[in-house]
């Protein structure tokens, strides 16, 4: 990090802190029970629900679901899926779904 | 859904304000230069050498936003970019140390939409007091005591201020109703002139409220009629959102923290009152019930 | 050198004139007297087709200067000009400009503080916010107030300087006083001054976040990337004076300025417009062969202490005149002279002076004891401060 002359600072930067040690619970979603309405993507204050092609091993990984990642059953669908490097467990998601497809699972780290 | 606000920001879990930043900058898009004023909004998004922002943002200082946005439009202007200015304040700036630089701003008639998320507090300096704080509410400057039922002020009407300006296009909104929100950025976004619009957005610490409902407290708010959704169109009110589920005030007030001496003493009952006659003043004005 | 286009106009009109010739994109103030022609006039020239630039009409002084920090930002070249109350409404910005490193350049018409309110001249305002983080640079008549300006926004705009610029002039002495000056063209300054191009603006296809905030591992290094700047600008001031002086013909010294110091024995240190005042006096003293001597400070921030130090080296003794006061110490060019020279082997007496304040006068009679005082402090200090005109009768 170098002090720049009037403080710029590159965007999209904040990424580099990763959020989701802050939680305590995490959203667990119910793949077969979501209507995919996309409220909790629209609610998310971290904007970390995203919409990822079932298939997509690598991004769902990367979003920290890999047990999941082996267990879904096959489909061509997207599926909204919360980022946990981010997530920080606010529950926003699960009081919000329509369909009670999200649940907070305490984590255990 | 493209998500302008990027991850790792420091706002508290559960908070309303970068949901609606989100929601906000969806609808107006990459082609758009922010100015916020020192609040939650700028000390959780940008601690040097991080920044949450993935478009062009500026931050002087805690009064001048609106004055700060000027400069950005007129330059905009002469350079005939059609880029968006957009101002994202918290309550604390825009009701109260900012009221100077936004009348000037509106006056002046720039091409600035001014979207000032409403969490009815100083909360960035620790849940202070300010003129958009409603009646009774407690803040660590209205504590409630034995002298004391918290505010003893009612809430600033701060649409009527931008609508005695003259400015083209004022509406109110809540993070609860997002298609509402992100309609209402487009249309103000479109005004030939500054915009003004006023978001409803719960504050998890401030507030003290279950964590996880900050959308369902907004929704509560409006449908008690504490928080009406409406339009303005160069003065003239256009747009009224119906309440279609209505509630008394207590439904949401019992719910937060900042109002609870409100049941736990005797004299709160009259103080609910007050606050109920608020809540139908503004449906009957509205007619916010069928 | 150029031909000359010389005129008689007031002294705002003739700084309206040499803003305009600098192009700015954006003027934004705010009226307060003694500064309104200065910004009327510009609102003419704007109306009359003569100024391609966005004119602003604004709400206050602090608005005034916050709406320049985002036209700055998004890469226009701004101006602004106020002074005493309006200064100090903005007194916050000016700390929120140097710090964010935007050039803007703003004419200080140097006028008395309330309370007492007083519209009159005197130095208070800009010598107060001299740690403000602005490069303060002071005028001593018309013509150079004129000068200053597209001087200004060349070192302010200076890739390695960036730090904003103060012109400062006796409010109504120089701003409403009729003098004959040379006039500046567009199309010289043009030549002069490049067009401004900074490395990063507020703009969509570059994004960048202007403003975070430092936490306490990073603040001091800001500042001191502010205070190198500033030491840089010691040497550019000084350049720019020369390039301007080889285009125009006319120079004030960069940093300093001195009339008949070199053999003197008694030196007055001085800034502003008063300096015509002791160089008067000088004129008449040297006549009587007495050995007075003037140095006149043109940059007060940065604070020229080797070009003092150089430049007062052989006085036997030093008086420092000044229009403002440091309550509850002395005044503010004292303080920086004395610190600049006690760590130097320089030990001559240095005595200063407040005079000038909310207007009074200052004549050459108050200038020749000025120089008394100093020729009897050779022999031992009496008074090391002091009001050189206090009216002890009204008391």
């Amino acid at each position: 990090m170098i002090v720049k002359a009037g403080k710029l600072v590159d965007p999209c930067s904040s990424r580099v802190t990763e959020t989701g040690a802050w939680r305590t619970f995490k959203p667990v979603v119910d793949h077969k029970q979501c209507i995919k309405c996309s409220l909790c993507e629209i609610y998310c204050p971290e904007g970390c629900i995203h919409q990822v092609r079932r298939g997509d091993r690598e991004t769902l990984i990367k979003y920290g679901h890999d047990k999941e990642a082996g267990q879904l059953a096959p489909g061509d669908d997207f599926l909204f899926v919360p980022d946990l490097t981010y997530c920080k467990g606010c529950s926003v998601c699960a009081h919000e779904c329509p369909h009670k497809a999200i649940e907070m699972v305490l984590e255990e780290k | 859904m493209q998500n302008l606000l990027a991850p790792g920001h420091r706002a508290c879990a559960g908070c309303a304000m970068p949901t609606t930043v989100k929601l906000v900058l969806d609808a107006a898009g990459k082609n758009t230069i922010v100015v916020s004023p020192t609040s939650c909004l700028e000390v959780t998004t940008t601690p040097f050498p991080e920044s949450a922002w993935c478009v062009p943002w500026i931050h002087s200082l805690f009064e001048n936003a609106a004055a700060v946005a000027s400069g950005v439009e007129v330059m905009m202007k002469r350079r005939k970019k059609d880029t968006n200015v957009l101002i994202l304040a918290g309550d604390g700036s825009t009701f109260d140390i900012g009221m100077g630089s936004n009348s000037g701003m509106f006056e002046r008639g720039h091409k600035v939409t001014y979207v000032c998320y409403d969490n009815e507090a100083y909360m960035n300096t620790g849940v202070q007091r300010s003129g958009s704080t409603p009646f009774c509410a407690q803040t660590t400057t209205t504590p409630p005591g034995s002298c004391s039922m918290g505010n003893p002020r009612p809430k600033k009407d701060m649409p009527a201020i931008a609508l005695a300006h003259k400015v083209p296009y004022v509406a109110t909104a809540s993070v609860s109703y997002p298609v509402d929100l992100r309609r209402k950025v487009k249309m103000a976004l479109q005004a030939n002139g500054p915009a003004y619009i006023q978001v409803n957005a719960p504050c998890i610490t401030g507030w003290t409220f279950e964590t996880g409902t900050m959308v369902e407290l907004a929704r509560l708010a409006v449908e008690t009629g504490l928080w009406p959704l409406l339009e303005w169109k160069d003065g003239n009110l256009v747009g009224v959102k119906k309440i279609r589920r209505p509630r008394k005030v207590e439904e949401y007030l019992s719910l937060q923290g900042r109002f609870r001496h409100l049941f736990k003493r005797p004299e709160g009952a009259e103080d609910l009152r007050l606050i109920q006659r608020l809540a139908d003043e503004n449906i009957a004005k509205y007619h916010l019930v069928d | 050198m150029k031909p000359s286009n010389m005129k008689v106009l007031e002294g705002s009109h003739a700084v309206a004139h040499a803003v305009m010739c600098c192009s700015p994109d954006v003027v934004s103030a705010y009226p307060i007297t003694p500064q309104t022609h200065i910004v009327e006039h510009l609102s003419q020239l704007v109306a009359d087709g003569d100024l391609e630039a966005e004119f602003l009409t604004v709400d206050s002084e602090f608005s005034a200067l916050s709406i320049l920090i985002g036209a700055s930002a998004a890469g226009g070249r701004c101006y602004s000009a106020t002074t005493s109350q309006g200064l100090a409404l903005m007194y916050e910005v000016l700390y929120n400009v140097s710090g964010m490193r935007l050039p803007i350049v703003m004419t200080v018409a140097n006028r008395a503080l309330s309370a007492p309110l007083n519209i009159w001249n005197d130095q208070q305002d800009a010598i107060g916010a001299r740690d403000g983080g602005w490069i303060q640079l002071y005028a001593e008549d018309v013509q150079e107030a004129v000068d200053a300006h597209p001087q200004a926004y060349k070192i302010a705009e200076d890739a390695d300087i960036r730090t904003p610029v103060m012109v400062c002039m006796d409010g109504f002495i120089l701003t409403h006083v009729y003098e004959p000056v040379n006039l500046l063209t567009k199309d010289a300054i043009k030549e002069f001054l490049p067009d401004f191009q900074p490395a990063e603006i507020l703009d969509p296809n570059n994004p960048m976040t202007f403003g975070a905030f430092a936490d306490p591992s990073t603040y001091t290094e800001f500042r001191y990337l502010q205070m190198e700047a500033q030491q840089r600008a010691l040497d550019r001031i000084e350049k720019v004076a020369q390039e301007f002086a080889e285009t125009f013909g006319r120079n004030y010294g960069g940093l300093i300025d001195t009339y008949h110091a070199d053999d003197a024995q008694i030196i007055i240190v001085t800034l502003g417009s008063v300096v015509g005042t002791v160089k008067d006096t000088v004129d008449a003293l040297r006549a009587e062969g007495k050995k007075v001597g003037l140095v006149k400070i043109r940059s007060y921030r940065p604070f020229p202490v080797q070009a003092l130090r150089d430049a007062l080296k052989d006085a036997e003794a030093v008086a420092v005149l000044e229009k403002d006061v440091s309550v509850g110490s002395e005044a503010g060019l004292l303080v920086d002279l004395k610190a600049a020279f006690y760590n130097s082997n320089l030990r001559m007496p240095i005595i200063g002076f407040a005079a000038g304040l909310g207007g009074r006068d200052i004549t050459v009679k108050d200038v020749r004891r000025m120089a008394e005082l100093a020729d009897a402090a050779r022999k031992g200090i009496e008074a090391e401060f002091e009001f050189l005109t206090l009216r002890k009768e009204i008391l």
